[in-house]
């Protein structure tokens, strides 16, 4: 199959496909972008994605591949003449999986916690839990990359993709609800990592800028008032 | 020191998948088992984050979170293969594992432990998620074909699980007549040899799920 068979449905700023399109540039691999609206799902999608009618679905020739760390994963596997995403050692990639699972399930969850409680001392708390949590994601930056630039080693790896793809959205964040959670006290190592992450060439034309993030921001919050529906709207992309 | 160790608890879906992919490999390793709500001080050393099971320790080093300790094993003993060679196939198998686990064994759980609306949607949901995963199996013995894989490891727990719920809640899960091919996957994986020695012992299993029904 040749890359020209490879096409990506997927949502402007949504972070999950904002992964398989750094996947897709570190592997340097062409594709077509499709654009999904989620109001009014395409065809393609639905076929694509039966069972959970989410973006970012990968279609390479005939097959569709959904969820975007097993995309990423596809990716990896498939197109190996390129640099490798997923470390090579079977013990670093159990722990990288890991912290994309943790990143995912424990730690982004928090963020999006924390931007729709109201009560000022629960508020505090969540806060605390993903600074903690940033703290622990240092400890990990420091062990895999051995002193190089990022969690990959000298190049993007699988839980840089993973962690850089929330970076707009936690910054969007911090700017909406004047906090810091990416601090250069506590989390110097995390910092310098930001900057390289969305300044490589891989990611700097993909990940959405700030300003557009805090647009989307805004509008999830006037259309969704609880928890559930804001949920909902953001759920829309994984 | 056994090269190969895992932590587990008698119950945990989570472990005895883990427990099935070891011995399918033929893989020798020795049995720690927590009693929960203690915890012991090597769990939580070694699975500090989450200071749950399993947790797999080979050579002094742990991994935890069950699915990523599968594909641990599988990129560390390679016979007795559980995923397919082909990328494609490898992320289908991955795509309903996640499936499996964040929806179906949720939905499941859901519909028989919570009470009123909430267990009412979560009996729509956990029959709707049921069909998708019917359809999956259609025209196989086993997800991973003529003999059981990844998949059948993961989802393995309703072969376990279900009739326990069921007897515990007094509710239908899967009954034979809607889900015939998802029954007929639960005898066959329930008959693999490795599986069927080691099913967790019911009488207890019956008691704890009594315990949580009450709760």
């Amino acid at each position: 199959m040749s890359t020209s068979d490879v096409k990506l449905l997927g949502r402007c700023a949504s972070p999950y496909v904002n992964r398989v399109q750094i996947a897709l540039n570190v592997k340097s691999i062409k594709y077509e972008y499709l654009e999904e609206n989620l109001s009014s799902k395409s065809s393609l999608l639905l076929n694509a994605n039966p069972v959970k009618k989410k973006v970012p679905v990968l279609i390479h020739g005939n097959r569709s591949v959904s969820e975007s760390l097993v995309i990423v994963q596809y990716i990896d596997e498939v197109w190996t003449s390129g640099p490798c995403i997923l470390p090579s050692d079977s013990l670093d990639r159990a722990e990288a999986r890991f912290w994309a699972a943790y990143i995912d399930d424990k730690w982004f969850p928090l963020a999006t916690e924390f931007k729709l409680t109201r009560q000022e001392e629960k508020k505090l708390v969540v806060k605390q839990k993903i600074i903690e949590g940033l703290m622990l994601l240092e400890e990990v930056f420091v062990k895999c990359s051995k002193g190089k630039a990022y969690f990959g080693g000298d190049s993007i790896g699988y839980l840089d993709i993973v962690l850089g793809s929330f970076l707009s959205w936690l910054t969007a964040i911090e700017l909406t609800s004047d906090v810091c959670f990416l601090d250069m006290t506590k989390t110097p190592v995390l910092v310098g990592w930001s900057d390289r992450f969305r300044s490589n060439d891989a990611v700097k034309n993909i990940v959405p800028g700030t300003e557009k993030v805090i647009e989307l921001l805004n509008v999830y919050l006037k259309l969704s008032s609880t928890l559930k529906a804001y949920a909902y709207v953001f759920n829309q992309t994984i | 020191m056994a090269e190969v160790r895992l932590f587990r608890t008698f119950s945990s879906p989570f472990a005895l998948r883990i427990v099935w992919a070891l011995k399918l490999k033929s893989i020798e390793f020795d049995t720690v088992l927590e009693d929960f709500p203690h915890k012991s001080a090597e769990l939580l050393k070694y699975n500090p984050v989450h200071k749950k099971v399993p947790v797999l320790v080979h050579n002094e080093k742990p991994i935890s979170e069950s699915l990523v300790i599968l594909e641990y094993i599988e990129e560390t003993w390679k016979e007795t293969p559980l995923l397919p060679d082909d990328p494609a196939e490898r992320a289908t198998a991955r795509f309903w594992a996640k499936f499996g686990d964040e929806k179906l064994l949720s939905s499941i759980f859901r519909s028989v432990l919570r009470k009123g609306i909430e267990q009412e949607e979560a009996k729509l949901e956990a029959r709707r998620n049921l069909e998708y995963v019917e359809e999956q199996l259609q025209g196989k013995r086993f997800f991973g074909g003529e003999t059981i894989g990844f998949l059948d490891l993961v989802l393995g727990w309703m072969a376990n699980l279900i009739s326990i719920l069921e007897e515990t809640s007094g509710q239908d899960i899967i009954k034979e007549e809607q889900f015939p091919v998802l029954s007929k996957w639960m005898k066959d994986f329930s008959e693999v040899p490795v599986i069927k020695e080691s099913m967790p012992p019911r009488d207890k299993l019956i008691s704890k799920f009594q315990a949580m029904q009450q709760a």
